[in-house]
């Protein structure tokens, strides 16, 4: 069927010597979209960050299994976790835009990592701004500070920044969830178009959401992954009871 | 019922008399604390405004100090500024920064935080001291701006540290870690996020820094201020008169304290100019720069 893109194996995690995720078996397919749900605290974050190890930042968590992308364990000892973020991006749930101008977020990342060639940036730049859905409404206003935008549109100039650096995962937890009606169409539709490009993994907390924009969804709950499926298949029959009464709203 | 209700009525009028009389001595204290400040900036307004002047400020000091200007301690001021900053920037804001973001937050961390504070509270004549066995003797600088510069900046080293830490600490973990999601390795971050984002706190503390230095008698005391020298140093080995030690000098130890003491007022003046304008020029950079964030 599908090519798998990420497998995390038997994977537990641990915040010092709290256990936030236990063995947790999970296939992620090439160019599609997994959603994440589950209620408040089952470590969807967690495992979400476990794939581009944004937890490493975080003293004393440590980390069991494997996670393995395109075969590669990413917790290998000689794995260069800045390569590693370049190919798996994130967005996260609070826009967080650096308080520079629009360009430069949008070019950070390619910056970083070494393009200093003008006309590449400006194309790169405005490419990802297009892909975003924000670039009509920034295009005269470039160089203006991120921090004037809207929330709604500071999160798009967020995912254009992750797009920027052509990642080939994006990982979004909770993109939507801090903004209106209009702005979370806008977003869900972006994921729409962008999953012919990337491979995506979002965590939501809205079951209509992850219904619409998923392919597969998984269920979390304390720290274990309960069921994952095809998201039809998990919408309208789903195998645990558990999964059952939290997508019903029976519980969470 | 109408006694429980005129008893809660009493209750709260003597809460408002309480709070009132808070209020009103709290202000009293506010009132009196700037009207000492007044006081004292009036006094030396009024004493020293008289010998200002373009001379006082570009001559030599003549006739054992009782006339002329304070040319080389303002100069010696600039270089002892100049040179204990260029010493200590550098390294607080170094530190600051491995302590807040580098460093592995232990033990051993808690205690180099413990010593900066200390360090900060340890009286300046104790730096002198410490500069003229280390600087002036142990490493044979001898009394010079180099070694009085590199006491001064241990004077100020931990306020640098101090205040590049808090500057650091506000920047949101949200942004570092948009940045090192985009790839960017954790120097980078430090470099192109974490120092813009604290640089208008970090001028702040180095401002106030400046004026600190500019003030300091006691640590320039053996270490390189001169009684007297009617030449501008040519070398960071030489002496140097500087305005705080200079008003030392002339009212307390010349011949004709009386007649200088004019002299001393409009130092006194300078000094607190210097220091005025600094802190005005931290306030206006920080202003400028916060905009921008
Ligand atoms: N930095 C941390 N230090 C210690 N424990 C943490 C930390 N972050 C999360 N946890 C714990 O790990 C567990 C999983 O948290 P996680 O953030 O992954 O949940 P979540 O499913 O994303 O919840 P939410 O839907 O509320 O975002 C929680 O019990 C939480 O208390
Ligand atoms: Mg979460």
């Amino acid at each position: 069927m599908n090519k798998i893109k990420i497998e995390a194996e038997n994977v537990n995690f641990y915040y010092g010597k709290t256990k936030a995720l236990s063995g947790i078996d999970l296939k992620i397919y090439e160019k599609k979209v997994l959603a994440l749900i589950g209620p408040s605290g089952c470590g969807k974050s967690t495992f979400l960050r476990c794939l581009n190890r944004m937890n490493d930042l975080i003293d004393g968590t440590r980390v069991e299994g494997k996670i393995l992308l395109d075969g590669e364990d990413v917790y290998d000892k000689n794995v260069d976790v800045v390569k590693l973020r370049m190919r798996v991006g994130m967005v996260f749930q609070k826009s967080n835009p650096f308080p520079k101008t629009i360009f430069e977020n949008v070019a950070y990342g390619l910056r970083v990592n070494g393009t200093k060639d003008k006309k590449i940036l400006q194309e790169k730049v405005e490419q990802s701004l297009k892909q975003a859905a924000i670039w009509d409404e920034v295009k005269d206003r470039l160089h203006t500070s991120a921090l004037s935008l809207s929330g709604g549109q500071q999160q798009r100039i967020c995912i254009a920044r992750a797009l920027a650096i052509s990642p080939e995962i994006i990982l979004m937890d909770e993109p939507a969830s801090a903004l209106d009606p209009i702005s979370t169409e806008k977003i869900e539709y972006l994921i729409h178009e962008l999953k012919n490009l990337y491979t995506i993994v979002i965590v939501t907390h809205n079951m209509q959401q992850a219904a619409r924009v998923s392919d597969f969804t998984a269920f979390f709950y304390v720290g274990e992954l309960v069921e994952v499926d095809l998201t039809g298949t998990i919408f309208t029959n789903p195998t645990k009871k558990q999964t059952e009464d939290y997508i019903t709203g029976k519980f969470g | 019922m109408e006694n429980n209700l005129s008893l809660s009525k009493g209750k709260i009028n003597s809460r408002k008399i309480a709070e009132r009389v808070i209020f009103i001595f709290l202000r009293l204290v506010a009132v009196f604390v700037l009207g000492i400040l007044g006081i004292i900036l009036y006094f030396i307004f009024s004493e020293g405004f008289s010998v200002l002047s373009i001379g006082f400020l570009t001559e030599m000091p003549k006739e054992g100090m009782t006339e002329g200007g304070i040319f080389p301690a303002i100069v010696g001021t600039g270089y002892l500024v100049f040179f204990s900053m260029l010493f200590a920037l550098p390294v607080g804001v170094c530190a600051g920064i491995y302590l807040q973001d580098y460093a592995k937050q232990g033990f051993l961390v808690k205690l180099i935080r413990l010593a900066t504070n200390n360090l900060a509270g340890v009286p300046s004549i104790v730096f002198g001291l410490f500069g003229m066995a280390f600087f002036v003797h142990f490493l044979g600088f001898g009394a010079s701006v180099l070694a009085g510069s590199l006491t001064l900046s241990l004077v100020v080293l931990p306020v640098i540290i101090r205040t590049t830490e808090e500057a650091v600490k506000t920047v949101p973990r949200e942004i570092r870690e948009a940045s090192l999601a985009l790839g960017a390795t954790k120097w980078q971050t430090t470099y192109k996020i974490v120092l813009p984002y604290a640089f208008s706190g970090i001028l702040t503390g180095s401002i106030l820094s400046v004026g600190r230095v500019a003030g300091e008698t006691a640590p320039i005391l053996f270490t390189c201020a001169a009684y007297f020298l009617p030449r501008l140093p040519n070398s960071i080995f030489n002496e140097v008169m500087a305005l705080p030690y200079h008003l030392y000098v002339i009212s307390t130890s010349g011949t004709q304290i009386e007649k200088s003491r004019p002299l001393a007022y409009g130092t006194a003046l300078v000094i607190l100019m210097i220091v005025a304008l600094t802190n005005l020029i931290a306030v206006i950079l920080r202003n400028k720069f916060k905009i921008k964030q």
